[in-house]
């Protein structure tokens, strides 16, 4: 019972969404499938929070390596979900002043907007800043020209880097715009190998994972294919 | 220990120095002398500005922010610029967001541009922020039939019906383009597929340098500009930047009674050589024009772009020498790489 609901749903609502794709007369059926994604989407934030929870307070009672992590990931969560969802330091909507939880909880000045600002904002950019580091070191250690594919991969990024700024403008330039060799210029190259060599690279990748996901799709309505509802089986 | 052993053996916080000063020293040079490299615009890049210059002023334009602070440094300053742009020629202008922070970066893009240089735009009228909807893809396959069943009020509780720019919206059918700034999924691939393919609906798209060359295969058909990290983003503020002062001019002129083709031939001048213009109002062809309008032309033709329209530009200069350093970096790994082998080293 525990697997077959879960099959069954999936395999309803799959045929439903492909009927409502091909007969114009049942892509209410469609819109109404979307609507409950919508909702599960949202209550998935909430079942989000509660997975969040279990795994760290087992992490925490466990004592586990790294288990102080933890406690900081419950106490920031549990800190901004209160100021969020209980709108603490919410002055009332001006239109609203007699209804004390009728302010924006994120506008300005606010304590939700102050997290948001000044820690969310600065630890996520931080993380994705620190890539630079780790690229750089890479790039010392591991592009390697190790055989004949690796040097045209060389070849390629070092066009890429240098026609993504202006040193590949600049570097060419001697070259005229309008003669027969402009396609040589750097930035000329670059564009030429992101239009042509990317595009159809990717235009092959894409139409690969498109009839990859329409045999997965197939054999998981059919209830062929399991795998999603975990447990190995 | 030869040259060779001790590049094989640095220690990688010298490679972070390196790349901190990299990155670092541009950004305080460009931060103290003002100056940017110049930008020559991709033809992906002008299709981007050509596709929202080419609809009528008025148009109605969703704009979808699906990114967050971690790419803000990337599709900040083309939500900027697409905003400058939008903003100038008059269209409405949609918000919305499938990523949850891409709420604030919808307060975040248009309290510094539309609240810093288009004030005159009404809330509602001109410009609307509808918020952050949960359910990814199928946020956008429902609003493509019935707009009000995921929108039923905008980002402040305010009822769709009592805005004014909202009469008329009753599906994604009724935009007239879609302007994407996208970090990942949900994002740019999702508006091709399930928006701008099945409505054959204009579709601009800003998004991430990984983003990009998976974007490719859908242009021109499906989408129809596309503009690739930073210096995506670099051209395009130079477009935008360049046509919003040349059109500022031209109004100038027009109000001062210069004819409007006359007009246009002047501004495209005076933004090639914006010394001319004070040379051109102290001659007869500008009698027509009050001191005011005078003055208001040198300024425009003369006045330093606001930084805020300029950072795309202001961080190619980190890119370039971040990039040339990435090159270089390559270049002495192979050099101690083959060294290395030559000795007969095993790495």
């Amino acid at each position: 019972m525990k697997r077959l609901v879960p099959i069954w749903i999936t395999a309803i609502v799959g045929v439903v969404l492909i009927v409502a794709n091909f007969l114009p007369g049942a892509r209410s059926w469609g819109e109404e499938a979307t609507t409950w994604f919508g909702i599960i989407a949202a209550v998935a934030f909430v079942l989000g929070g509660g997975s969040l929870l279990k795994v760290h307070l087992k992490k925490i009672s466990d004592r586990n390596s790294g288990w102080a992590y933890s406690l900081i990931v419950l106490g920031t969560f549990s800190a901004t979900l209160a100021v969020g969802l209980f709108k603490i330091g919410v002055s009332p909507n001006p239109a609203f002043p007699d209804v004390p939880w009728s302010g924006d909880v994120q506008g300005q000045g606010t304590p939700f907007w102050w997290v948001y600002e000044y820690v969310f904002k600065p630890l996520t950019a931080t993380m994705f800043a620190m890539l630079a580091f780790y690229i750089a070191s890479a790039a010392f250690r591991a592009f390697r020209a190790k055989n004949f594919e690796a040097v045209l991969l060389l070849g390629t990024a070092f066009i890429i880097l240098l026609g993504r700024t202006f040193a590949g403008y600049f570097l060419t330039s001697w070259i005229p715009v309008d003669g027969p060799f402009s396609g040589l210029r750097i930035e000329e190259m670059s564009v030429y190998i992101m239009q042509v060599f990317n595009t159809a690279g990717n235009r092959a990748i894409i139409i690969g994972i498109a009839l990859g996901i329409a045999s997965t799709s197939l054999k998981i309505l059919m209830g062929l294919d399991r795998s999603y509802l975990g447990g190995g089986d | 220990m030869n040259l060779i052993d001790r590049m094989a053996n640095i220690d990688r916080r010298w490679i972070f120095l390196m790349m901190g000063l990299a990155v670092g020293i541009p950004i305080i040079v460009i931060g103290l002398t003002g100056r940017t490299l110049p930008e020559k615009a991709t033809p992906l890049a002008q299709a981007a500005f050509d596709v929202l210059d080419d609809l009528e002023p008025g148009s109605k334009i969703l704009m979808a922010w699906d990114f967050d602070p971690a790419s803000e440094g990337e599709l900040g300053p083309m939500a900027t610029s697409f905003i400058n742009q939008c903003a100038r020629k008059g269209h409405k202008m949609y918000f919305i967001a499938l990523w949850p922070v891409g709420a604030q970066m919808i307060r975040s893009s248009t309290s510094r541009v539309i609240g810093g240089y288009y004030p005159e735009l009404v809330y509602g009228e001109d410009w609307v922020d509808l918020g952050f909807k949960a359910g990814n893809e199928a946020v956008i396959k429902t609003i493509v039939t019935d707009f009000e069943q995921y929108f039923p009020t905008d980002a402040r509780g305010t009822a769709v019906g009592s805005i004014p720019m909202m009469s008329g919206i009753s599906s994604l059918a009724d935009f007239d383009a879609i302007v994407n700034a996208s970090a990942g999924y949900p994002g740019s691939k999702e508006w091709v597929l399930y928006a701008a393919t099945p409505l054959k609906m204009p579709l601009v798209i800003g998004c991430t340098g990984v983003q990009a060359p998976q974007m490719y295969p859908y242009v021109p058909i499906q989408v129809q500009g596309l503009l690739g990290a930073i210096k995506g983003a670099a051209e395009y503020e130079s477009i935008v930047n360049n046509w919003v002062r040349e059109d500022r001019m031209r109004e100038t002129l027009e109000t001062g009674g210069v004819p409007d083709a006359q007009a246009e031939t002047l501004a495209a001048g005076f933004l090639a050589d914006p010394g001319a213009a004070e040379t051109w109002t102290t001659g007869a062809e500008a009698a027509s024009m009050s001191p005011a309008a005078k003055t208001d032309l040198i300024t425009l033709a003369t006045e330093p772009t606001p930084g805020i329209f300029l950072e795309a530009q202001r961080r190619m200069g980190p890119q370039l020498v971040a990039h040339l350093l990435m090159i270089g970096l390559i270049i002495a790994g192979n050099v101690v790489f083959f060294a290395t082998r030559r000795r007969g080293g095993a790495r």
